[in-house]
């Protein structure tokens, strides 16, 4: 098989603008992904698909991700101009301070999909794809008109997910039932409170277990008075 | 009235056979129980393991799997009841017709199981129907449900036709349907029946 | 594989609908969840003029329950219990592809003797697998009982395998991150091999039952048709693909394990109907009694464990990776990404019956009504799988 630079340079001559991205994986397993532009990504893998030395027939698996949004705190040394008493004397002198920063790197949610060659057997090439952000904007193409196989997988996402695939034939709530609002994969879910009274050993769960009996007890005490 | 031991044995051995009423309907109801032909998840196949000839349910008279509710008398929670199954389980129960038993199969058909914590699970299923026996295990052996069926027929045998114990089906003022619950926009609801199953309040 | 001309038709990989005749109503039936042909609670909404399939939409989720997301709540060797309980036939194959998976997140080699182990277990899950989805498909035909009999007498002398060694009968939770969890003995390997030897003349005795039974032959040939253009764009794998006369079978593909070391064939289909379904998976498992046999005959001794990975406290560097296997039903894959924590940050099963049932409305329309329950234990599907 074509390495991911030789392949991302087949891309780029086949669609113009295709602007895509290595992402580099660190662990052994060595899965390097292309990350693809959400407008030229259905040429791209109609590309992928019908290029007859890629031959990408066979879309394996089609994996939604959610990204929350990260904070990032980094110290930085910064110069200040600083108003000193010295010596009984208004001063202005200039100061290193560390400062910390904080700012906020927006979420996004991602589909990873797999893509084998089942004519030239070899593979996997990855392929990624982000939405603008996780609220309103999770508009991503749809990948089932090339590969059939994404249809329930895509739906699945859809689901569990909420990431909204234009183009797509049939897109509806696939494994949650329909008038079901959540979507319950994402990392800031929070399921409804309904935790039963035994003691678990695991964190998490004891610590909503506990939050669930005080709201009860409150809730009866209340109702009783 | 309940006939002497030793005298039923004495006219026993004079070719006299003497029973009563009660005895001989318990006898009727235990001997000839027919399961639902219901599989919910991986229970489901040691269910049908107990079936075959190996372990042999037939030989406790509950070889009829029928897949008609209408035709069974015992449900068979055998799996994990999801949020989005549960509204069709208590439908189903509700369609059999009297005397019916329910034996929840499995660790997920109690409690919910190893998915307890998963937000499309039912956290056990006697939320909403009452259950007779329960097998623990993950998933329980097939001589595990073969020990439920041989209590549910123990069950049976004791249950007295007239009192306070007697079956639902003879008492008018038992209760025949049982609610069922509606899917709404974030869980079931409502998420349990509080006459079957008051919420446990523990005190620490 | 997809010819030029093909492609660039529109819609070319779909099924055209098929219109109605016009004579009376179309009839809507909800097939499911409690219904007892389909193979747990799976639900198909059917529209039928007369007894054509028209239309026919499944529906999932009445088993759903969020494996994926409990995975992320937990360490990595706790999912491995969880695996068991996808695809509950072949609860050992899943453990492999999960530790596949996070063995190459982590870099874990896997010593010799684990390796012949996991095939041996991977084997014998495929007979008993294979065995019973044929008396199932047998079963949903009307044939009530004795194919089913036959085929679960042979199954619970492997479930006793599997029990006297993980000590579990269906849910083994066997093998680790660099290899498995107990070692077997020189009896458990005889008592194999006994089992395994008693498996070629249960697979006579079912074809000689079967094959050229003209109910079956009537009833499943020419019955769900699969193209294998159609199956390949639909990501079918498995028997499912290679009845449709597609060579891809993972174990001659990825070689993963020690699969290259085998001498097998991989069968395969030439017409995708049923029919060639069922023959094929007892073809299949004729080949897995032959890579048993070489396996029996070359294990070697030495330890199951890799000694550098770690049980407690495994963290994986940050990184991702995706390891599939061919389970018995198709490609079951596990994508993994970590974190640098001790539960996975995102955690992904690619389940093959799920996406063999794609293409379930294609090999359906057209067809009878009493055909569609045929076909669908053609495919072969376990729900614990399908809905997670």
């Amino acid at each position: 098989m074509k390495t991911n630079e030789e392949i991302k340079a087949a891309i780029e001559a086949a669609v113009p603008g295709a602007g895509v991205e290595i992402i580099n994986n660190p662990s052994p397993s060595a899965q390097h992904s292309l990350l693809l532009q959400r407008e030229t990504a259905f040429a791209v893998a109609q590309f992928l698909r019908d290029d007859a030395e890629l031959a990408f027939d066979y879309l394996s698996n089609v994996t939604g991700v959610d990204w929350l949004d990260k904070e990032i705190v980094e110290k930085v040394k910064v110069k200040k101009t600083v108003t000193k008493t010295v010596d009984g004397v208004e001063q202005q002198v200039e100061e290193t301070v560390d400062e910390t920063r904080k700012h906020v790197e927006p979420g996004y949610l991602e589909t990873v999909y797999h893509l084998y060659s089942m004519a030239k057997k070899h593979g996997p090439l990855i392929l990624r794809l982000r939405t603008a952000n996780r609220t309103d904007q999770v508009e991503l193409p749809s990948f089932t008109p090339i590969w059939r196989s994404a249809e329930f997988q895509e739906r699945e996402i859809f689901d569990l997910y909420g990431i909204v695939y234009t183009g797509h034939p049939d897109l509806r709530r696939i494994l949650m039932w329909e008038g079901f609002k959540d979507h319950p994969m994402r990392k800031d879910y929070v399921e409804p409170d309904d935790f039963e009274y035994e003691p678990t050993a695991h964190d998490a769960v004891l610590k909503r277990a506990q939050e669930h009996q005080a709201k009860a007890a409150s809730a009866q005490n209340g109702g009783a008075a | 009235m309940a006939v002497d031991e030793n005298l039923k044995i004495e006219m026993g051995k004079q070719g006299v056979f003497v029973t009563t009423l009660q005895e001989l309907y318990n006898w009727g109801r235990r001997s000839s129980v027919w399961p639902m032909n219901f599989g919910l998840a991986c229970c489901a196949i040691e269910m049908i393991a107990t079936t075959m000839a190996r372990y042999d349910l037939a030989r406790f008279g509950a070889e009829v799997f029928r897949p008609s509710p209408r035709q069974a008398d015992l449900m068979i929670i055998s799996g994990t009841v999801t949020k989005k199954m549960a509204p069709q389980v208590v439908r189903l129960y509700n369609q059999m017709g009297e005397p019916r038993y329910v034996i929840a199969m499995g660790a997920c058909a109690i409690s919910g199981g190893p998915f307890k914590q998963g937000y499309n699970v039912l956290k056990g299923i006697d939320r909403y129907i009452p259950v007779d026996v329960h097998i623990p295990g993950c998933p329980p052996r097939p001589e595990a449900l073969l020990d439920a069926f041989i209590t549910l027929q123990k069950k049976i045998d004791a249950q007295s036709l007239t009192g306070e114990n007697r079956p639902r089906h003879l008492n008018p003022e038992g209760q025949g349907e049982f609610p069922v619950p509606e899917q709404g926009e974030h869980d079931l609801e409502p998420p349990s029946n509080t006459l079957v199953w008051p919420a446990p309040m523990v005190i620490r | 594989m997809i010819t030029p001309i093909l492609a660039r038709q529109e819609g070319w990989n779909r099924q055209p609908e098929i219109v109605p005749d016009g004579e009376g109503e179309l009839l809507e039936v909800a097939m499911g969840p409690h219904h007892p042909s389909t193979h747990g609670v799976f639900r198909m909404d059917v529209t039928l003029d007369g007894e054509r399939i028209i239309k026919l939409k499944p529906v999932f989720g009445y088993l759903h329950r969020n494996h994926e997301q409990l995975g992320e709540t937990m360490s990595y060797l706790a999912i491995m219990p969880y695996t068991d309980r996808l695809d509950y036939f072949s609860s050992l194959s899943n453990n492999w592809g999960y530790a596949l998976a996070v063995e190459k997140l982590a870099g874990i080699q896997v010593p010799e003797r684990a390796e012949y182990l996991r095939v041996i277990l991977a084997e014998l899950t495929r007979i008993q697998n294979h065995a019973s989805s044929v008396g199932f498909l047998i079963q949903d035909m009307g044939a009530s009982g004795t194919p089913l009999m036959y085929a679960f007498k042979e199954r619970e002398k492997i479930l006793d395998l599997f029990e006297s060694l993980t000590g579990s009968r269906m849910m083994c939770n066997y093998m680790r991150f660099g290899g498995c969890r107990v070692d077997t003995t020189a009896e458990w390997l005889n008592q194999a091999r006994k089992v395994v030897a008693g498996i070629p003349a249960f697979a006579d005795e079912f074809e000689a039952l079967l094959t050229t039974n003209e109910i079956l032959m009537a009833r499943t040939q020419g019955t769900g048709i699969l193209k294998p253009e159609l199956a390949v764009n639909a990501g079918i794998t498995g028997p499912l693909l290679r009845a449709s006369g597609v060579n891809y079978d993972i174990r001659k593909v990825d070689k993963y394990g020690i699969y290259d070391r085998f001498d097998f064939k991989v069968p395969l289909g030439e017409h995708g109907d049923v029919y060639d379904r069922f023959m094929l998976r007892l073809l299949e498992l004729r080949q897995s009694v032959r890579i048993l046999e070489q396996a029996f005959k070359d294990i070697p001794e030495g330890p199951i464990m890799d000694p550098k990975s770690k049980i407690r406290g495994f963290r994986p560097k940050p990184g991702e990776a995706y390891g599939r296997i061919e389970a018995p039903k198709g490609e079951l894959g596990y994508y993994v990404i970590s974190d640098g924590t001790g539960n996975p940050y995102r955690y992904r099963v690619r389940p093959p019956s799920f996406v063999n049932l794609t293409i379930l409305e294609d090999m359906c329309l057209g067809q009878n009504v009493a055909d569609v329950v045929l076909i669908l234990g053609s495919i072969d599907i376990v729900l614990g799988e399908v809905d997670r």
